[in-house]
């Protein structure tokens, strides 16, 4: 479950190196050998103490009763043989139009159901319809998933479903060797080939030696299985890749109903779309179980036992993030208000909310991103939860209006779900680069908390902190999500609502304040005096009526104040009531007293922790720490850092949180970098680590 | 559209979810307790001393109404009212008054808001409130200059400006206001002028009664960068010529004894002014004010000429009732409820696939 911050237990699939994930059963001697050893922590630690070689790591990865089950037959299977496999990784990969999205929802969602751990990783272009058959074009679906606790979507595919030459060549080399590639040779034409630049068929030309290759002509089988319907050819080929979902959900034992229930739902209008859909779905599944090319099937088992006890789903970050609006909503016991503009990879959130009218949600799509947070403004100081969503781009147009959101002082939420930039940048890519936008991003001195979730399922939590902050201290606050976590998924544990905490908040009564000739009057901008937040007082209220604005106030009265005295307490008023926000004290998870920490903010704390079980389990000490407060850092930070003789972070920019913490605690930390539109792979991290380990 | 619906209804439509005055309510309750800043002799006193003095009259419950500004001259006025208020940022006003609308249907919420603000850096929030027709009152102050950046043109001076910013004369044609408001679906426009205390009143109690949005364009004297602009409407003997007062019902007709007439010219459909006679007087246009169509409301708004503003017409071009979107937004959460039981959250987060772990 990759929402356990500090698991003490290394897991297996993730210590090892990818090619091991699906290949322990090929390995004959290593694997027998080391059968009947238990895979439990300790062991392992033992076992890979000071050894490095990927080889050993996958023995370790066989827990001994797996291999019991090899040859099993399956009643499912007819005579095949069943392998059991510890974790999977597959990645579907087609043309942007091929529908290869879905077919990796559907597969998760098969997946989930069953009870596995899974993280996946969509990667698609910007383009709606970018020019069929081109590298640009290809869209593809990542999903790794186990029979243990994972955290990332994996680094390497163990299976590869290439709908065309373009998935193919932009995937292959991706591919450890070994890995079985399933591709439609219908699909390899010589055009298409050469649209790509492949001067032979990669099929014929040896070039996958190494490989297992599996060629299927996916399009005419799937055109086949449909004769019988009233459909044109081209209608037809477009269930191509149900038939694909069928035959992986063959190979991989998955539940079938679930899909076969979506398809009805989704062309519930279109019965015989449904229905040819569901049989090319069923017909790849049988193709499966009948040709000898797929002489084998493999089982993941449920991962019962990383998961504590509870009813879980399967949840994207950006689902995640909206159900966290709602939940605080509710919590607050205050209407949710969104403003916000259509943007990548925003947007879903503005449609998930949407559509939940009935909880009293409003959302306003306005006019642009300006007008997107200004109606969320005012509805803040209506009294609603308010609430904007953006990308990058969008957070740079709204930032005068955070900065009067700062000077008002008026609780209201900054969603940013960062992707790639400057400018437009790579809108459907991820990267973390906003950080800095966040702190610093507006003129003046306007001070904003920022806080960050680390996996998608964590964006229900983060949503409710970021509300918790905002409501508690009456502050905009961002909420740096990325495209990685929007649009990644994971299985979630699902709260009773009785276990979400309180958000209630007091709205301004009556008068706050006595003037010296005794009357009573109310001040909107006298504190309290722990969190410094001023009186929420909304329209309605009688003997309240106030005026505020971005003009500097006179502290107390909130009247238009020029006072240069006044100007400097201010605005060390408003830092002091950020820096005073109370937030939960850094946990380090440092079970051998390491002397090097590796520290991360955000998404990338599935590959640190990944990277970390790696070297711990090659016998390396290493701490780990994952900020999810980037403004006010928690009070332990300064302490914490300075237990580590190096401090490693690693970012997907160019090394904004490592600026923001060698200034503020001059600690000489080491920045590890990359933005390439793609979250970090475990192996690549791992070594990295390891180099500012040694160096 | 029908006038009959419109009087019938307006009022009570319009302002029908904001509570009422417990006691009767005099201009002084609307006076915070701040010090008027415009320079001396400012048009802004003028407007919101009529401001002030009308609010009674509407008998709501002051702490629910509410002032919201953007950044220029005009937009120190909430500071002034003894009611809610936010001074914003320059040209978000529309923006920030919409959530505040949408969110609370009682709530009377006004915008206040002059030339470069609603025209120059927030021409989009304006255009949009206008189309989306949100419950929100913009009184735009225009005073055909930039007041408070100390005198450069703005996108209502006429072509040619001599300003600091244009010493060889400013190169950009004009917004009108008015054309602008009906080109963008407004569904009440009016013109008036800070000088005229009266018309101004009877302009701002049309404007509250109008369910929707509705934009008010108050000519405003800057007596500092751009004094006289309106000369020629308020000068008692050049006025006779220049304006065209609107009134529904009545035939439009202006100058002296009132010996001219707005008639529609056949050939091309569009209005021109004449000199009344017996023959042509049965010719004369009928002030609609509540015409579906639009077309006549713009044509009229085009009379006026732009650099000397005779033949200016003031009043209520134009007022028709649209489906209001903070009640259309309120009514989409009711059927939501009604269609799928109020929100459970629990059933929500639950959503479809799951699987149970025991221990």
């Amino acid at each position: 479950m990759t929402s356990q911050v500090s698991s003490p237990e290394e897991q297996p699939g993730e210590q090892a190196d990818e090619t091991a994930a699906r290949g322990e059963q090929r390995e004959p001697a290593g694997v027998k050998a080391t059968s009947g050893k238990t895979a439990d922590a300790k062991t392992a630690d033992v076992q890979t103490a000071g050894v490095r070689a990927p080889g050993t790591f996958e023995t370790l990865e066989t827990p001994a009763a797996k291999d019991a089950t090899v040859g099993v037959k399956d009643a499912t299977a007819g005579a095949k043989d069943v392998r059991r496999l510890d974790r999977v990784i597959i990645r579907f990969a087609g043309d942007s139009g091929d529908g290869m999205q879905l077919t990796g929802d559907r597969f998760t969602s098969e997946t989930a159901s069953f009870g596995n751990d899974l993280s996946t990783l969509p990667n698609f272009p910007a383009e709606i319809r970018a020019p069929a058959g081109t590298l640009p074009g290809v869209s593809s679906f990542q999903l790794h998933f186990a029979d243990h606790d994972i955290l990332t979507p994996g680094d390497a595919p163990d299976v590869l479903v290439a709908m065309n030459p373009a998935a193919l060549k932009a995937n292959v080399t991706d591919l450890p060797r070994g890995a079985e590639i399933i591709v439609n040779t219908d699909e390899f034409t010589k055009r298409a080939l050469q649209k790509v630049g492949y001067a032979a068929s990669p099929l014929e030309d040896g070039s996958l030696d190494g490989y297992s290759v599996h060629p299927v002509p996916l399009t005419t089988l799937t055109v086949e299985a449909l004769k019988e319907f009233d459909l044109s050819r081209k209608e037809a080929e477009r269930s191509k890749n149900m038939f694909a979902l069928g035959l992986l959900s063959w190979m991989y034992h998955r539940p079938t109903e679930g899909t076969e229930r979506f398809l009805r739902t989704k062309f519930a209008r279109k019965p015989d779309i449904a229905a040819a859909n569901i049989a090319a779905f069923r017909a790849g599944w049988n193709f499966g179980e009948t040709t000898e090319d797929f002489a084998v099937s493999y089982e993941v088992a449920p991962a019962a036992q990383a998961f504590p006890v509870g009813t879980y789903r399967n949840i994207s970050g950006n689902l995640a993030l909206s159900y966290g609006l709602i939940a605080a909503s509710r919590q607050a016991d205050l209407p949710l208000y969104l403003g916000s503009y259509p943007i990548t990879p925003a947007s879903d959130i503005l449609h998930e909310l949407s559509r939940h009218k009935n909880f009293g949600v409003r959302t306003f799509q306005a006019e642009d991103e300006i007008a997107g947070i200004g109606a969320a403004l005012g509805a803040a100081f209506g009294g609603s939860l308010a609430v904007t969503t953006t990308s990058g781009p969008g957070v740079a147009l709204k930032s005068e209006t955070i900065g009067l959101a700062v000077s008002l002082e008026l609780p209201l939420l900054v969603v940013d779900i960062q992707r790639g930039g400057p400018s437009t940048g790579l809108p459907t890519k991820t990267e973390q680069a906003d950080l800095l936008q966040a702190m610093y991003g507006r003129n003046g001195e306007a001070p904003v908390p920022v806080i960050a979730p680390r996996t998608p399922a964590d964006c229900f939590d983060a949503a409710l902190e970021a509300v918790r902050i905002a409501l508690t201290y009456r502050t905009p606050v961002f909420l740096l999500s990325d495209g990685y976590l929007a649009n990644g998924s994971e299985p979630w544990r699902i709260p009773e609502p009785d276990e979400l905490p309180d958000l209630r908040v007091q709205f301004a009564q009556g008068p706050n304040h006595t003037l010296d000739d005794g009357s009573e009057v109310f001040w909107p901008y006298k504190r309290d005096p722990q969190t410094l937040a001023r009186p929420w007082a909304i329209p309605g209220t009688p003997g309240l009526e106030h005026r505020i604005g971005g003009i500097e106030k006179q502290d107390g009265t909130g009247n238009i104040s020029y006072d240069p005295a006044n100007h400097d307490f201010m605005v060390r008023t408003r830092r002091a009531k950020v820096d005073g926000i109370e937030v939960p004290d850094l946990q380090v998870d440092d079970p051998h007293g390491a002397k090097t920490l590796v520290l991360g903010w955000g998404s990338t704390y599935g590959p640190i922790t990944a990277a970390v079980r790696r070297l711990r389990a090659a016998g390396e000490a290493v701490a780990q720490a994952h900020l999810r407060h980037l403004n006010p850092f928690p009070r332990n930070l300064g302490t914490v850092l300075e237990r580590y003789d190096k401090v490693v972070i690693p970012e997907m920019n160019l090394g904004q949180l490592a600026t923001l913490i060698r200034a503020k605690y001059l600690v000489d930390a080491q920045s590890y970098t990359q933005v390439n539109g793609m979250p970090f792979k475990a192996e690549q991290l791992a070594t990295a680590l390891k180099e500012a380990i040694d160096g | 559209m029908a006038e009959t619906s419109r009087e019938g209804t307006g009022t009570i439509e319009a302002l029908s979810l904001v509570p009422k005055a417990e006691a009767k309510q005099s201009m002084k309750d609307f006076k915070s307790d701040q010090e008027v800043r415009w320079c001396p002799g400012c048009g802004d006193y003028a407007i919101l001393a009529a401001v002030q003095g009308f609010m009674p009259e509407l008998g709501l419950a002051k702490e629910n109404i509410v002032f919201v500004s953007g950044i220029g001259c005009s937009s120190r006025f909430p500071y002034y009212m003894n009611t809610y208020g936010m001074h914003s940022i320059h040209g978000r006003a529309p923006a920030i008054a919409t959530g505040l609308a949408t969110s609370r249907r009682d709530l009377s919420v006004w915008v206040v808001t002059g030339d470069g603000d609603a025209l120059s850096i927030g021409g989009n929030h304006l255009i949009h409130a206008l189309r989306r027709n949100v419950n929100l009152k913009i009184l735009l102050f225009n005073n055909r200059i930039y007041g408070l950046t100390k005198g450069q043109y703005s996108p209502t001076s006429e072509v040619g400006k001599i300003t600091k910013s244009t010493p060889m004369g400013s190169l950009d044609a004009p917004f009108n206001p008015v054309s602008l408001a009906i080109g963008a679906e407004a569904s009440f426009v009016a013109r008036t002028v800070d000088s005229d205390r009266k018309h101004l009143t009877e302009v701002l109690r049309q404007a509250a009664a109008h369910p929707g949005t509705a934009l008010v364009e108050i000519y405003q004297n800057c007596n500092i960068f751009n004094d006289g602009a309106f000369e020629a409407l308020k000068d008692k003997q050049q006025a006779e010529e220049a304006v065209i007062r609107l009134e529904h019902g009545k035939p439009i007709r202006f100058g002296s004894d009132l010996g001219k007439g707005v008639v529609r010219d056949p050939v091309t459909g569009d209005l021109k002014v004449v000199s009344v006679t017996a023959e042509n007087e049965a010719q004369v246009l009928v002030h609609d004010a509540y015409a579906p169509s639009a077309t006549t409301a713009f044509a009229l708004s085009r009379l006026a000429d732009p650099d000397t503003l005779h033949r200016t017409p003031i009043g209520i071009f134009r007022s028709v009732d649209r489906p209001v979107y903070d009640a259309q937004m309120s009514d989409q959460l009711d059927i939501a409820i009604e269609q799928n039981g109020k929100g459970d959250l629990a059933a929500l987060l639950t959503g479809g696939d799951t699987w149970t772990v025991v221990g």
